[in-house]
C-alpha cells in the first residue's frame, strides 16, 4: 500500500492549463444522435484551438470511457485520430467508473510528473443516448457458430436452438457486477444504514440546483462550457445544460416518488444524478513548459488519492475512504481548503461522505487517527454538482476539476477538494490549488 | 539486378533477361516523366525484337523506372513542333506503327503499370498482351488527348473500344477523365491490380504463365451480360447486375449495327449540347471510333492518323495546349521576381466569416493543405452554417468515395469555428470572407491584429474593394493582401491574389504557395477598381444590361453566349451572383473609369422590385425547388422597353465578349496584370471564357489586333464611348504585334 502520509509530491509540479466541455444533455435530448466519440472529437478539438495550443506540442491523450462503445474501445486513440490530431500523439483509453476522468487527469498528471510527457491531453465522455446494445449469450454463440459454417444448411443449423426471448437485445446494467445491486439500491441502502431523511436529501439537491442556476445566470459557465452546433444538421446549437431547473423547489422535489424502493424509499429522481451525454476535456502540462509556452494555468494538482471499500456495505462511502488520504498527502487538513467540490450521484451519498467526513468513529475503524471534519455547506458545490449539472459518467472528473478550478477564481481563493465516488465501492480525492 | 543490365545503360531504356523474362524498364535520363516520341519508340521496337529472336527469352516486361509514374503520354512539344497536318499524320502513323509490331510480337508482353498512365502510355499499355497496374493511389490510367484539343494517335480510339466497349471508351476518350487502377479493372482495362511492392515479381509471373499457355486471357467487356449470368455469387448478385442499365445497353446497343447508330447519334448530340461545336477533338474522336466499329481496325487507324494531323495544327488545339503550358508555368511560379524570396510555412488558417465563400476556404485548406483552419463568425447561428457547409462538401466527398467517411470525418474535425477570437492567436494566414463594406473590414483587421503575430498575414476575399484602402486600416499593412477566390470555392480553379505597393514579397510568395496547396491555379496582379476579373466582368455584364434595354429576349442572349462557349450565359450568371452584387459594384468601377464603365440604369427597377437573383427565389429567371425553371416573363414589365425583338446571336456574344477582352487588354496596359498570360488564365478559369479560344489575349492574336480594333470601332460608333478601345490594342493593331511570342 503507497504511503498515506507523502508530504511532498515526487516529480515535477503539474499544471492544469485548460477545461473545457460541452454542455450536459439529458438523455435522448440533444445529443441523442452523437455517440460519445462525436462529443470527445468535439471537445477535444475545441479545447486546442481555445488554449492557442499547438497540437504538435502534445506529447500523450490519455481519454476515458466509462461505458465503451463496441466499435470504438479504445476511445483516447480514437479522440487522436478522429480529432486530426497529430498521429504520433500515443493514447491511453483508463476507466474507473464514475472517477475515469479524475483518473484520466492523474494518470496523465503521473506522466508528467515523473517526466514522460510535458504536455497532454485528458479528459472522458460518455453517451448514455448510445449504450453498446449486447446480443444474449445465447445469440452470440449461434452468430458465432453461424460466422464458422461452411455451406448455407450449417450457417441456418446454427440458429436451431434459439427462443424467442434470445434475440432480445441486451441494454447495458447499471449495476454491480460482484453484488448484483443497482446504484440505486445502493444508495437507498446507505440513506437507511446512515439515517439520511428524504428531507436532507431534496435540500442537497435543491442546493444543487439553485447553485447551479445562478452559475448559469452569472455568466460563470461561459468560460468553461462550450457551445455546440449539433451534427449532421448544426441548426440546434446546444448551449447550456439541461437539465438545471431554476425554478426547483423542496415541494416540487418532495412531491416525486421513490424510484429504487417504492415503499420505504427516499431516493428520487430528483436526488439522484440523471443519465447524461456530454464530454470533457484538459490539457496538462509541467509547470515549466506551461510558464516557457506564456501559459498562465488554471491551478496545479497538489495530491490526490483513491481507495475503495466493500461493494456490498456501502458502496458510495469511496470518497470517505480516499479523502482523508489525499489531505494527508498534501500536508494539509480541512481547514486549509477553501472550497469543496463532491461528485454528487445521490443526494444520499453526499449527506453520507459528508457524515463519514466528520464522524471520529469513522476516523478510528479505519486507522485515520482525527475525522476529515465538517464541510461547511456554504463552500460545497458552490456552482452545482451532478444532480443538477448532469453526470455523464465519463465527463464528470474532468467537468469537476475545471469547475473547482474556475470557482477558486471567480471567488480568489486557492485551495479546492474535489472526490468522485465510483462503482465497485471506489473513491477518489484530489487537492487542487491556484498558485 | 544493375550488374545483369546489358546495354543502353544512358539510353532510354535498359534490357535485362531474369528467369527467362526480358525486363525492358523505361527511365528517360534526367527528364521527370517518361514521354513518348518516335526516338524512344524506336529504341523500344529494337529492344522487343531482339527480346523476340532471344531463345533464352520467353516473355517479356515492360515497367517504369520512374517513381510513381508510368508513362505520362507523347510529348507535347513535339506535336507543337509539327508543322503541318501531315506532318503530325505521319507522327500518328510511326506510333501506330510502333503499337502494332508489339501487339504482333511472338512472345507475350506484360505491361507493369505504376502511377500515371497516360496518352500515349496508355495506347502502349493497351498494345501489350496483358496488363497489371498496382493499387497506389498515384496509378491513374486516361485518354486526356481530346482536353487538348487532340484525340490519341497511336491507336488508342482503336484498341480501346475494342477492349471495354464504344461506350465506356467514349466516356474516357471525350471527357478526358483518369481513373484508378482498381476502376480500370471494373472497366477491362487492366487485367489485374496488385500491390506496389509486388509489381514485377506478378508480371514477370503472368509474362512465363502466358508464355507456357497456362494463363490464358479471357476478357469481358464492361459489366458483360456474359459474365453478370457467369457469377456464381447467388441469385441476388445476378439480379442486382442486371438491374444495371449498362448491362443491358451494352447488349442491345454495342452489338448491333441498328443499335450502335442509336449509340453514337445519342453520344453526339450529347457531346454537341456540351461542346456547341466548338471543340471538334471530341467530336473527331467519335467518329474515328465509329469508323473502327463499322470498317475495321485498318480504317480506323488510318481515320486517327488523319484526324490527329488535322487537329494537331488547329487554333484550338493550340489555344488549348497553351492553358495547359501556362497552367504549368504557373505552378511554378512563385508569384514575386525575386528568386530569393521564400514562402512561409502556413500551418493554421483563420478565416473570418463562415458563409459559402468563408466555408469553402475553409474546406480547401482542411483538405487540401490538410492543416488546422478556425473560423470565426457572429454567432452560433452562423457558425452551425458554417460548420454544417464544410461538413457537407466532406460528406459529399465521402459519398462520391473520394474519400473514406473515416478520412472525411478526420478532415472535417480540422475545421473548428468560434464567435469569439479563440484560436486565432496561433494563424499564420487569416483570410477574411465578411460582407463587402469598408468600414467592417478594417474593424475585422483591428481584431485580428490584437490577436495574432507580428507575422500573420491578412488577406481579404473581396472581389472589389482595393486592398490599398484596405491596408490603410492596418498597422501591419505589409502583410496585407487580397486572396479573390471564386464561388464556389471547392470547385472554381482560380485564385486571383492582388497585391498593393507595400505588400511584402514573403507575404505574396506565401499567399500563393498556399493557393497552390489548396488546389488553385494562382495569378497575381496589382492593385486597382475590381482587380482583374471583376473589372473585366464588370463591362461584360454592363453590355448585357445593355442588350437588354435594346430588347434582347432573355433566353437568345443567354444562349448567345453559351453557344460561344461561356459556361453559362450571362442573364445567367447575373441570377447565380446577385442581381444586386452586380448592381452594388458598378458604381465603384464607375467612379474609378469614369464615362466608359458608367453603370446602366436598366436594372434599377429589376433590382427595386426584389428581384435579386437565385438567392431571393427570383430574378430574371424563375426558381423552382432551388432549379432554374425558364425564364420569368414578368420580369420584361421591368425593363425599360417592355416589348422585345429579335436580335442577331453572334452580335449579341461579340458584343459581350469584346467588352470584355478590351478591358483585359486596359488591365495588361495600364499594369494591373503581370503578363498576358496571366489574363488569359485569369479569364478562363475565374470567368470561364471559352478554353478553346485560349483567353481574351490568345482571342486578339489569333483573330488579329487590327481585326479586333476595327470591330471596336464598328461598335464604339453605334453605342458610343464604352467601346473605347484599349490604347494598347492600338499600339498593338498599328506595329502589327501580338500579346504572345508564340
Amino acid at each position: 500500500m503507497a504511503s498515506k502520509s507523502q508530504k511532498v509530491a515526487p516529480g515535477r509540479r503539474v499544471a492544469i492549463v485548460k477545461g473545457l466541455r460541452t454542455p450536459f444533455l439529458k438523455q435522448g435530448t440533444g445529443f441523442g444522435k452523437l455517440s460519445a466519440l462525436d462529443l470527445a472529437r468535439i471537445v477535444v478539438t475545441e479545447i486546442i484551438q481555445r488554449a492557442d495550443l499547438d497540437p504538435e506540442l502534445i506529447d500523450a491523450c490519455v481519454y476515458g470511457q466509462v461505458v465503451p462503445g463496441l466499435l470504438q474501445p479504445g476511445i483516447a486513440r480514437e479522440v487522436v485520430l478522429a480529432a486530426g490530431l497529430p498521429r504520433k500523439i500515443e493514447a491511453l483509453t483508463v476507466s474507473r467508473a464514475c472517477a475515469t476522468s479524475i483518473q484520466s487527469m492523474t494518470t496523465a498528471a503521473d506522466h508528467i510528473a515523473l517526466g514522460m510527457a510535458d504536455v497532454v491531453l485528458t479528459g472522458g465522455t460518455d453517451s448514455m443516448s448510445d449504450p453498446p446494445i449486447f446480443a444474449s449469450r445465447a445469440l452470440s454463440h449461434a452468430l458465432l457458430a453461424a460466422s464458422r459454417g461452411k455451406t448455407p444448411v450449417q450457417k441456418l443449423k446454427a440458429f436451431q436452438r434459439l427462443k424467442a426471448r434470445d434475440l432480445a437485445p441486451v441494454p447495458p446494467a447499471i449495476a454491480e457486477y460482484a453484488t448484483g445491486m443497482t446504484m440505486g439500491q445502493s444508495a437507498e441502502k446507505m440513506a437507511k444504514e446512515n439515517g439520511i431523511s428524504r428531507e436532507e436529501q431534496d435540500a442537497i439537491a435543491l442546493a444543487s440546483h439553485q447553485n447551479a442556476a445562478k452559475g448559469w445566470e452569472s455568466g460563470f459557465f461561459d468560460s468553461h462550457v462550450m457551445h455546440v452546433p449539433v451534427p449532421p444538421k448544426y441548426s440546434d446549437v446546444a448551449v447550456r445544460d439541461n437539465i438545471v431547473r431554476k425554478d426547483a423547489s423542496m415541494e416540487a422535489l418532495s412531491k416525486l416518488k421513490p424510484v429504487f424502493d417504492r415503499r420505504f424509499g427516499t431516493v428520487t429522481a430528483g436526488n439522484a444524478s440523471p443519465l447524461t451525454d456530454g464530454a470533457s476535456a484538459l490539457i496538462l502540462m509541467s509547470e515549466e513548459r506551461a510558464k516557457e509556452l506564456g501559459y498562465t494555468p488554471l491551478g496545479y494538482l497538489r495530491s490526490y488519492a483513491y481507495a475503495s471499500t466493500d461493494p456490498a456495505g456501502q458502496l458510495l462511502q469511496g470518497p470517505a475512504y480516499a479523502t482523508p488520504v489525499a489531505l494527508s498527502r498534501a500536508g494539509m487538513t480541512l481547514a486549509d481548503i477553501d472550497l469543496v467540490e463532491m461528485h454528487e450521484a445521490f443526494a444520499s451519498q453526499i449527506a453520507s461522505n459528508l457524515q463519514a467526513f466528520a464522524s471520529k468513529e469513522f476516523a478510528e475503524k479505519n486507522g485515520f487517527g482525527k475525522p476529515v471534519g465538517e464541510v461547511d455547506r456554504d463552500r460545497l458545490n458552490v456552482t452545482g454538482g451532478s444532480i443538477s449539472l448532469g453526470h455523464p459518467f465519463g465527463a464528470t472528473g474532468a467537468r469537476i476539476i475545471t469547475q473547482a478550478l474556475h470557482n477558486l477564481e471567480s471567488r480568489n481563493k486557492n485551495t479546492v477538494l474535489c472526490t468522485v465516488c465510483a462503482a465497485g465501492g471506489q473513491g477518489a480525492a484530489v487537492v487542487l490549488e491556484r498558485a | 539486378m544493375a550488374a545483369k543490365n546489358q546495354q543502353n545503360a544512358k539510353g532510354p531504356f535498359t534490357y535485362a533477361v531474369e528467369d527467362g523474362v526480358a525486363v525492358i524498364t523505361f527511365d528517360i535520363p534526367k527528364e521527370p516523366v517518361n514521354t513518348l516520341s518516335p526516338e524512344v519508340g524506336a529504341a523500344f521496337t529494337e529492344l522487343i525484337e531482339r527480346a523476340e529472336s532471344d531463345e533464352a527469352v520467353r516473355g517479356v516486361v515492360f515497367i517504369s523506372g520512374k517513381k510513381d509514374a508510368f508513362i505520362a503520354g507523347a510529348k507535347i512539344e513535339m506535336i507543337q513542333a509539327v508543322k503541318s497536318a501531315a506532318e503530325a499524320t505521319d507522327l500518328a502513323r510511326t506510333g501506330q506503327a510502333g503499337f502494332d509490331r508489339l501487339e504482333a510480337l511472338k512472345k507475350p508482353v506484360v505491361a507493369a503499370i505504376n502511377g500515371a498512365c497516360l496518352g500515349g502510355g496508355l495506347e502502349w499499355a493497351l498494345a501489350c498482351t496483358y496488363r497489371v497496374a498496382t493499387d497506389h493511389p498515384k496509378t491513374r490510367l486516361g485518354l486526356p488527348e481530346t482536353q487538348l484539343g487532340l484525340i490519341p494517335g497511336a491507336g488508342g480510339t482503336q484498341r480501346l473500344p475494342e477492349l471495354i466497349g464504344a461506350q465506356a471508351a467514349l466516356d474516357l476518350i471525350l471527357t478526358g477523365k483518369q481513373v484508378r487502377a482498381s476502376k480500370a479493372k471494373k472497366l477491362g482495362m487492366v487485367d489485374e491490380v496488385v500491390p506496389t511492392q509486388l509489381l514485377l515479381e506478378v508480371a514477370k509471373k503472368r509474362a512465363l504463365e502466358l508464355a507456357a499457355g497456362s494463363l490464358r486471357v479471357q476478357r469481358q467487356r464492361g459489366p458483360g451480360v456474359r459474365e453478370t449470368l457467369g457469377v456464381s455469387r447467388g441469385l441476388a448478385s445476378v439480379f442486382n447486375r442486371l438491374k444495371q442499365p449498362q448491362v443491358w445497353q451494352e447488349l442491345a446497343l454495342e452489338d448491333n449495327p441498328l443499335g450502335r447508330k442509336v449509340l453514337f447519334d445519342q453520344a453526339r448530340k450529347q457531346l454537341l449540347a456540351k461542346t456547341r461545336g466548338n471543340y471538334p477533338a471530341q467530336e473527331r474522336a467519335l467518329e474515328v471510333v465509329r469508323i473502327g466499329l463499322e470498317q475495321g481496325r485498318r480504317a480506323g487507324l488510318e481515320a486517327e492518323a488523319e484526324a490527329f494531323g488535322r487537329l494537331a495544327v488547329s487554333e484550338t488545339s493550340k489555344n488549348l495546349v497553351s492553358i495547359f503550358f501556362a497552367q504549368t508555368a504557373l505552378k511554378k511560379d512563385t508569384g514575386v521576381s525575386d528568386a530569393s524570396v521564400k514562402p512561409r510555412e502556413v500551418r493554421h488558417v483563420g478565416v473570418v466569416g463562415g458563409g459559402l465563400m468563408g466555408g469553402g476556404i475553409a474546406f480547401v485548406s482542411a483538405s487540401k493543405m490538410g492543416v488546422p483552419v478556425r473560423i470565426k463568425d457572429q454567432d452560433d447561428a452562423g457558425v452551425g452554417r458554417a460548420l454544417k457547409y464544410v461538413n457537407g462538401l466532406f460528406e459529399e466527398r465521402a459519398k462520391k468515395r473520394q474519400l473514406t467517411r473515416r478520412e472525411a470525418e478526420q478532415q472535417a474535425a480540422r475545421v473548428t469555428a468560434t464567435t469569439d477570437l479563440s484560436g486565432f492567436k496561433r494563424a499564420d494566414v487569416v483570410v477574411e470572407a465578411v460582407f463587402e463594406d469598408l468600414d467592417l473590414k478594417h474593424r475585422v483587421i483591428k481584431e485580428i491584429e490584437s490577436v495574432t503575430g507580428e507575422d500573420c498575414i491578412f488577406a481579404s476575399n473581396t472581389s472589389s474593394i482595393p486592398i490599398t484602402d484596405l491596408a490603410r486600416g492596418s498597422s501591419r499593412p505589409q502583410n496585407v493582401i487580397g486572396m479573390h477566390y471564386f464561388s464556389p470555392v471547392h470547385k472554381m480553379p482560380l485564385l486571383e491574389i492582388i497585391t498593393h505597393p507595400g505588400t511584402a514579397p514573403w507575404v505574396t510568395a506565401t499567399a500563393v504557395e498556399m493557393g497552390k496547396r489548396q488546389g488553385k491555379t494562382v495569378i497575381v496582379v496589382n492593385d486597382g477598381a475590381g482587380f482583374y476579373t471583376s473589372r473585366i466582368l464588370a463591362p461584360y455584364l454592363n453590355e448585357t444590361a445593355y442588350l437588354l434595354e435594346e430588347g434582347a429576349d432573355i433566353a437568345e442572349l443567354d444562349r448567345a453566349l453559351v453557344d460561344f462557349g461561356f459556361p453559362v450565359g450571362p442573364v445567367t450568371l447575373l441570377d447565380e451572383v446577385g442581381i444586386d452584387v452586380a448592381a452594388k459594384v458598378g458604381p465603384l468601377m464607375e467612379k474609378a473609369f469614369g464615362e466608359r464603365l458608367k453603370t446602366p440604369t436598366a436594372l434599377d427597377r429589376v433590382v427595386a422590385d426584389g428581384r435579386l437573383g437565385r438567392k431571393t427565389k427570383k430574378g430574371f429567371y424563375r426558381y423552382e425547388d432551388g432549379k432554374k425553371a425558364g425564364v420569368d416573363t414578368s420580369v420584361y414589365a421591368l425593363l425599360p422597353k417592355a416589348e422585345r425583338k429579335p436580335m442577331d446571336r453572334a452580335v449579341m456574344a461579340e458584343r459581350c465578349t469584346l467588352q470584355m477582352v478590351n478591358e483585359a487588354i486596359r488591365c495588361l496596359g495600364e499594369g494591373i496584370l503581370r503578363s498576358a498570360r496571366d489574363g488569359d488564365i485569369g479569364a478562363v478559369f475565374g470567368l470561364g471564357f471559352p478554353p478553346y479560344l485560349g483567353g481574351p489575349f490568345r482571342f486578339v492574336d489569333v483573330m488579329g489586333p487590327a481585326k479586333v480594333l476595327s470591330r471596336l470601332e464598328h461598335y464604339q460608333e453605334q453605342h458610343g464611348v464604352r467601346f473605347t478601345p484599349a490604347p494598347l490594342l492600338v499600339e498593338l493593331a498599328r506595329n502589327d504585334k501580338r500579346f504572345h511570342a508564340d
